[in-house]
């Protein structure tokens, strides 16, 4: 293939995946979903996932976006320092973007700054947001998407905290903000926390922490305990699906962490709704790719 | 149980007796209206192009299509309500401007708007959030469209609704808040399991 028919190879698969990640949700939260639907015996939170399931089902039947907010669209590229196509990658996903924007359709996402104009195909200045990651001494690229919707942006915080607050302070805080601006992000939630030195390192990984499929867990032994722990606290909270009660609150908490300063404890929170599209794929250097997030998914 | 089912126009009689967490579905006109609609009319003072009298509002930015045949005519793709919460700032004003009788929208909305409930018998309901495909397949025809300029998910888009919802009653005209009242019980609850965790994680050398 000469480097136009890869473009266009890429561009094409790129475009699919993204709209096909916004009528499919990934296998993990469908799972987990069905999990915490099955535990309900309130006629108020059957009703809210009988409409989750209903829509589910209709978004696949209709080929539609199962949540009209399709986000602004943030890519995460794992890419190898060998992958062939390494060049070409950032300015095929924008492409991808313009023509998932048409075929799929998607929602026009983007306004910029100051303009506050829509630029109506969900490309503006540095978005799709890309964030990189250098694998040294590989061919493939891995390739997360995710459809950062208003309503679960929403409850997005950061703050640094100093180290006599200690983690109360981080815990705390983020119990407020879930019971807060959480109740009206579409619980139930998955929660992304990043515990860091200073404030854009914790944001980051709080995001980075909604990747993480549900059901995995932190690296370390008390990071795995601490999620734990406040997975267990907010669902006894019992905000419920819609935030209108119910047994759970949350599909999940994600920790993620980086080395501190000593002098400050920074604490990031990124929500994901129970439309969580977030998808993965892999390309390897010839081009073939695999989705990983949605089994016998076809684009 | 049978379905309770609101008509546009709707009466201040057709909404009296109803009660937070009651369900209820909506025949007639659904008028998108979100952010820039409110600020717009209300503290930009542009009159607005839809007379809202009797009619619902959804607090919703949805994906539409223009339909290939028929320039200017749209179809719904997917449309679901949006955080009610960020319109709170106008919505008491907006009732008193418009005289709609129903909210359309997601998650609760404040005391501001749960007075200008009580006082112009006005209530507020909730579609499930995320549900768009669900509630596209309620709606029967996008009518028109004004104030496209504002982008597709800010216009109005004027639908003719059948049976849409479910809607939970979260603001009713007795001035009862669901979302309010939830808030209480989650918050009491948190003080509970935020002192069980903190027992936990003095990591602290
Ligand atoms: S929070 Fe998620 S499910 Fe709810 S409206 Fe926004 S994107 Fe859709």
């Amino acid at each position: 293939m000469d480097l136009n028919t890869q473009r266009e190879h890429f561009i094409d698969v790129m475009a699919k995946f993204t709209g096909y990640a916004g009528k499919h949700l990934p296998d993990d939260v469908i799972a987990k979903l069905e999990e915490l639907r099955s535990q309900e015996d309130t006629p108020m939170a059957k009703l809210v996932y009988d409409a989750m399931f209903d829509d589910l089902k209709m978004a696949h039947e209709l080929n539609r976006p199962a949540c009209q907010d399709t986000g602004v669209i943030q890519y995460f590229v794992q890419v190898g320092s060998k992958f062939p196509m390494i060049d070409e990658i950032e300015s095929c996903l924008v492409e991808a973007v313009k023509k998932a924007t048409i075929e799929s359709p998607l929602r026009h996402n983007c306004v910029e700054i100051f303009d506050e104009k829509n630029t109506g195909n969900n490309v503006g200045t540095r978005i799709p947001w890309i964030d990189w990651e250098v694998v040294p001494h590989n061919d493939e690229v891995k390739i997360y998407m995710y459809m950062a919707g208003g309503g679960c942006s929403l409850p997005g915080t950061a703050k640094v905290l100093m180290p006599l607050e200690g983690y109360d302070g981080a815990v705390k805080f983020i119990f407020d903000q879930i019971t807060s601006y959480g109740i009206n992000a579409c619980p139930p939630l998955l929660v992304g926390i990043g515990i860091a030195g200073s404030v854009e390192v914790a944001a980051k990984l709080s995001k980075k922490a909604l990747l993480r499929p549900i059901g995995t867990h932190n690296s370390n032994t008390r990071g795995a305990e601490l999620e734990a722990m406040i997975e267990k606290g907010l669902n006894d909270i019992e905000i419920g699906p819609g935030g209108l009660t119910g047994k759970n609150s949350v599909m999940g908490v994600n920790i993620e962490q980086a080395g501190r300063h000593p002098a400050t404890i920074a604490v990031g929170l990124s929500t994901g709704c129970w439309a969580h599209r977030r998808a993965l794929i892999k390309f390897d250097s010839s081009l073939e790719y695999e989705i990983i997030s949605h089994k016998g998914a076809v684009l | 149980m049978s379905k309770k089912i609101l008509t546009t126009p709707i009466k201040n009689e057709d909404l009296e007796s109803l009660t937070i967490g009651d369900v209820v579905f909506l025949n007639g006109y659904l008028v998108t209206s979100r952010d820039d609609v409110h600020h717009r009319h209300i503290t930009q003072g542009k009159e607005l192009p839809v007379d809202l009298a009797g009619k619902a509002i959804f607090h919703a930015g949805p994906i539409m299509q223009e339909k290939k045949d028929e320039p200017g005519k749209y179809e719904v793709i997917s449309i679901g309500p949006t955080t009610s919460m960020r319109m709170e700032k106008l919505q008491k004003e907006f009732i008193e401007a418009t005289g709609l009788k129903l909210v359309v929208g997601k998650g609760g909305m404040g005391p501001k708007t749960a007075e200008a409930c009580q006082a112009n018998k006005t209530v507020h309901t909730v579609f499930p959030g995320g549900c768009a495909v669900l509630a596209a397949s309620r709606v029967e025809e996008v009518e028109s469209v004004e104030w496209l300029d504002l982008g597709m998910p800010e216009a109005m888009w004027v639908m003719r609704v059948k049976e849409f919802g479910p809607l939970i009653v979260s603001i009713d005209t007795k001035g009862n808040n669901l979302f309010e009242k939830n808030k209480a019980m989650f918050n009491e609850k948190k003080e509970t399991v935020v002192a069980e965790i903190i027992k936990h994680v003095d990591y602290l050398d």
